[in-house]
């Protein structure tokens, strides 16, 4: 029997089997076609206002759902706007797929109306992509993107498909598993970690006095949250979840020592310093987490485990590399530990270590100086009542700059795929579309966006998306009238002249904004209003909600390591500096 | 430049015989801040396989990086690092020589000696070709200078493992690298 389909009929009949449910996406001539099945499918569209809303949605749809998250968009300026969310899912191993329209085959390199070369474009933002060139390639090179999108290392894939490609007829049929892995005789991620330095891993872990469980994204990406913990426990170690791994161990854990790096806290940053094994799970040694490479954790050995061959020696050679899937290997781990152990083995004694840690916990816990009565309003204080007011299991998705560092400080996240965030490529504008496509992915659960009056201005309008689309989030702009990261640099490090960075504490009128977009505007001013907004906030579910913080213009981020300095010279909290010689 | 140079690797790449792959490869390249020092692509035994022959200028630890990163791309099959040591390298160059009528049989000498070919004849300039190993082609263009070189173009070297004994089991099983 052979079902003669178009091309458009198979892209939707394949999404479909790819388990599909909703689409982020925007028409325009050369995807019109893909648009016209889209009706009589159950896939959902959401219909956004700008394309990198699409791609942001998506990725926050991909970041609590795991699954990868689908934006559909036309050639040329859509194509363009999509750039920014494929390489900030491409920096944070987002899995996602991405379908452009294109300029009929027999119009590229013509320059045609909204020709632009997509695939040259996107090529080093993406983990692959593919200009389909015939209908009847789109089943199998969609069911490529899925299969590449999600295994070994996620990310995006992109498929550019000319409109004739989406017209014309094509044999419908459906490639197997082995067809798929058949037709990429180049892709073959490596899940199982090698035996050997399985063991040799759990060797060093018996054997060091001062371990510290270094955990990134990869952890995460991997659901290995319950593998790490079991790990942990087994040997007793204190952790540290990067920006990207905040919620891969409980921060109530009493392991756990919380975010390390530029503005880790003290704790996180001199364990690692200090440490003599790193036990490095999914995570890569970015420049925010070493500081000065050279004097990154010096005397530590290093157990590096990530499913991306190229991340290991990247940064740091590991003493002991392994190249897995996390949970694979982190349970490969454990097994050895135990039989080890079983068989007579003891782990060296890290009591002291342990005792050490604590010392540095109590006398560095995260410090703010809270404002006396009618002094401006702190963004940390805003951040703890919220965090102590929203329900169990919300999803905190964050913009970029000061806002987003204490959201990662300052919350409690005690569940994986509760913290959203752009790590990696730090995009200004994120929150609020990724917001949305983390609630229609979680639609159970309370989403709160935390954002920057600077980086709310960038995405803002697809509130009326959400309001449109009825998909209610909550968003907090802590608005301090300024690019404040840019301020905080200027004013350490530019002698306070400040260039280009006061934004305006009037304009926008955040709350006239809100409203009409749809959305519940509330201003909040002083510190005794905080409570009050905030329930009030909470108790919206049929609407999205903008609770619009005056805080203090200038509050720093603390602690802070400077770009390109040692964690050892990392700046305390000037409250704290005085104490600085127990960080020793 | 030659053979013995420390920083001087060769990648041969088998990749997928596809629209675009030489441009991912020598994307990766640029993005990483890499340097191809030559290249030379061409389709294989197998139509659907191409072989990229890379010559890499960098000190090994990079190469380990840049071998890595090429080998997560989609299209890339296989790489194998090859020593220059136990392979075989041949390029071929192509120099048209200004000379005069009265001299010409000082370069038609040369290039006999070099065990090279003339490909054309005109009364002041002569065209020469020549393949072997980079480091022949090295003194000979060298030679050639000295009368004046009007245009020269070499292909890049092309590379496989030498057939030591290891290698020729690993060709009974139908791969030679
Ligand atoms: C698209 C983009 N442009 C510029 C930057 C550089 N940048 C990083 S943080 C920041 C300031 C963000 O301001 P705001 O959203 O008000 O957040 P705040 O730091 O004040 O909390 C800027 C401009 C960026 N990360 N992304
Ligand atoms: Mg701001």
């Amino acid at each position: 029997m052979t079902e003669k389909l178009t091309g458009a009929q198979a892209l939707i009949r394949a999404l479909e089997l790819e388990g599909v449910d909703t689409i982020f996406g925007l028409p325009g001539g050369c995807i019109l076609p893909a648009y016209d099945p889209l009706l009589d499918s159950p896939i959902r569209h959401i219909l956004v206002r700008h394309e990198q809303g699409a791609g942001h949605m998506a990725e926050g749809y991909a970041h609590v759902t795991g699954r990868p998250g689908v934006a559909m968009v036309t050639s040329g300026p859509a194509a363009t706007n999509m750039v920014t969310p494929l390489c900030d899912a491409y920096m944070d191993s987002i899995p996602m797929v991405c379908i452009t329209g294109q300029v009929p085959t027999t119009a590229i390199g013509t320059d045609a109306f909204q020709e632009c070369d997509t695939v040259g474009i996107t090529r080093s933002v993406t983990k692959h992509n593919e200009l389909i060139m015939t209908a009847d390639d789109i089943p199998l090179m969609v069911r490529q993107a899925f299969h590449i999108a999600t295994t070994g290392r996620p990310g995006p894939v992109l498929l550019d498909l000319p409109k004739d490609v989406l017209q014309n007829q094509m044999t419908w049929h459906w490639p197997t598993d082995s067809d798929v892995e058949d037709s990429l005789p180049g892709y073959r991620p490596t899940t199982k970690g090698h035996p050997r330095m399985i063991k040799e891993a759990a060797r060093l872990i018996l054997e060091s006095k001062q371990p510290v469980l270094y955990v990134g994204g990869g952890v995460l990406k991997a659901r290995a949250a319950d593998a790490l913990r079991e790990l942990a426990e087994l040997i007793d170690a204190p952790v540290v979840t990067t920006l990207m791994a905040r919620g891969a161990f409980p921060d109530d854990h009493p392991l756990c020592l919380g975010m390390p790096g530029m503005h880790g806290n003290a704790t996180a940053i001199t364990a690692m310093q200090k440490s003599d094994l790193l036990i490095t799970l999914g995570a890569r040694f970015d420049d925010r987490i070493t500081g000065r490479v050279n004097s990154f954790a010096p005397d530590a050995k290093i157990i590096h485990v990530d499913i991306d061959p190229a991340e290991q020696g990247k940064v740091r050679r590991p003493d002991v590399p392994i190249v897995g899937d996390c949970r694979l290997v982190i349970e490969e781990i454990i097994k050895a530990l135990r039989d080890m152990l079983a068989g007579g083995e003891k782990q060296a004694d890290i009591s002291a270590w342990k005792s050490r840690v604590s010392g540095w916990r109590e006398q560095f816990p995260l410090h703010y100086t809270q404002s006396e009565p009618g002094d401006a309003l702190k963004p940390q204080y805003c951040l703890e009542k919220l965090r102590d007011a929203s329900p169990e299991g919300t999803i905190l998705c964050s913009g970029v700059g000061q806002h987003q560092m204490w959201s990662s400080q300052y919350w409690k996240f005690n569940e994986p795929y509760t913290w959203v965030n752009s790590g990696g490529l730090g995009t200004m504008g994120f929150s609020v579309p990724a917001a949305i496509g983390a609630k229609v992915g979680r639609p159970d659960r309370t989403v709160w966006a935390v954002d920057g009056d600077g980086c709310f201005q960038m995405t803002a309008q697809e509130l009326v998306t959400a309001s449109v689309e009825r998909i209610p989030i909550k968003v907090a702009v802590l608005n301090n009238s300024y690019l404040g990261m840019v301020r905080q640099w200027q004013e350490m490090f530019y002698e306070e002249r400040y260039s280009e960075v006061y934004l305006s504490p009037e304009l926008p009128d955040f709350v006239k904004w809100a409203e009409a977009m749809g959305c519940v505007g509330i201003r909040v001013e002083s510190p005794e209003e905080v409570e009050a907004a905030i329930e009030k906030a909470n108790s919206i579910d049929d609407r999205s909600v903008v609770v619009e913080f005056r805080v203090d213009a200038g509050e720093k981020v603390f602690p802070m390591v400077p770009a390109g300095q040692s964690n050892d010279d990392v700046i305390l909290h000037p409250a704290q500096s005085s104490q600085r010689e127990f960080l020793r | 430049m030659s053979n013995g140079h420390p920083a001087h690797h060769i990648l041969s790449v088998l990749v997928e015989n596809r629209p675009g792959v030489l441009a991912r490869v020598s994307g990766l390249f640029a993005r990483r801040g890499y340097n191809i020092f030559s290249l030379a692509v061409a389709p294989t035994e197998d139509p659907a396989m191409s072989r990229i022959t890379i010559v890499v200028d960098v000190e090994s630890s990079p190469l380990e990086q840049i071998v890595k990163q090429l080998f997560k791309l989609v299209d890339v099959v296989k790489i194998s690092e090859l020593d220059p040591r136990r392979s075989v390298e041949r390029e071929l160059m192509i120099a048209t020589v200004r000379v005069p009528a009265e001299e010409r049989g000082q370069v038609v000498e040369l290039t006999n000696i070099f065990e090279g070919k003339i490909l054309a004849v005109g009364t002041e300039a002569i065209t020469v070709s020549l393949d072997g190993s980079p480091e022949k082609l090295d003194d000979f263009e060298e030679l050639l200078r000295g009368y004046g070189i009007v245009e020269l173009q070499r292909t890049g070297r092309v590379a496989l493992p030498k057939l030591d004994k290891e290698a020729r089991s690993r060709v009974a099983k139908g791969k030679a690298s």
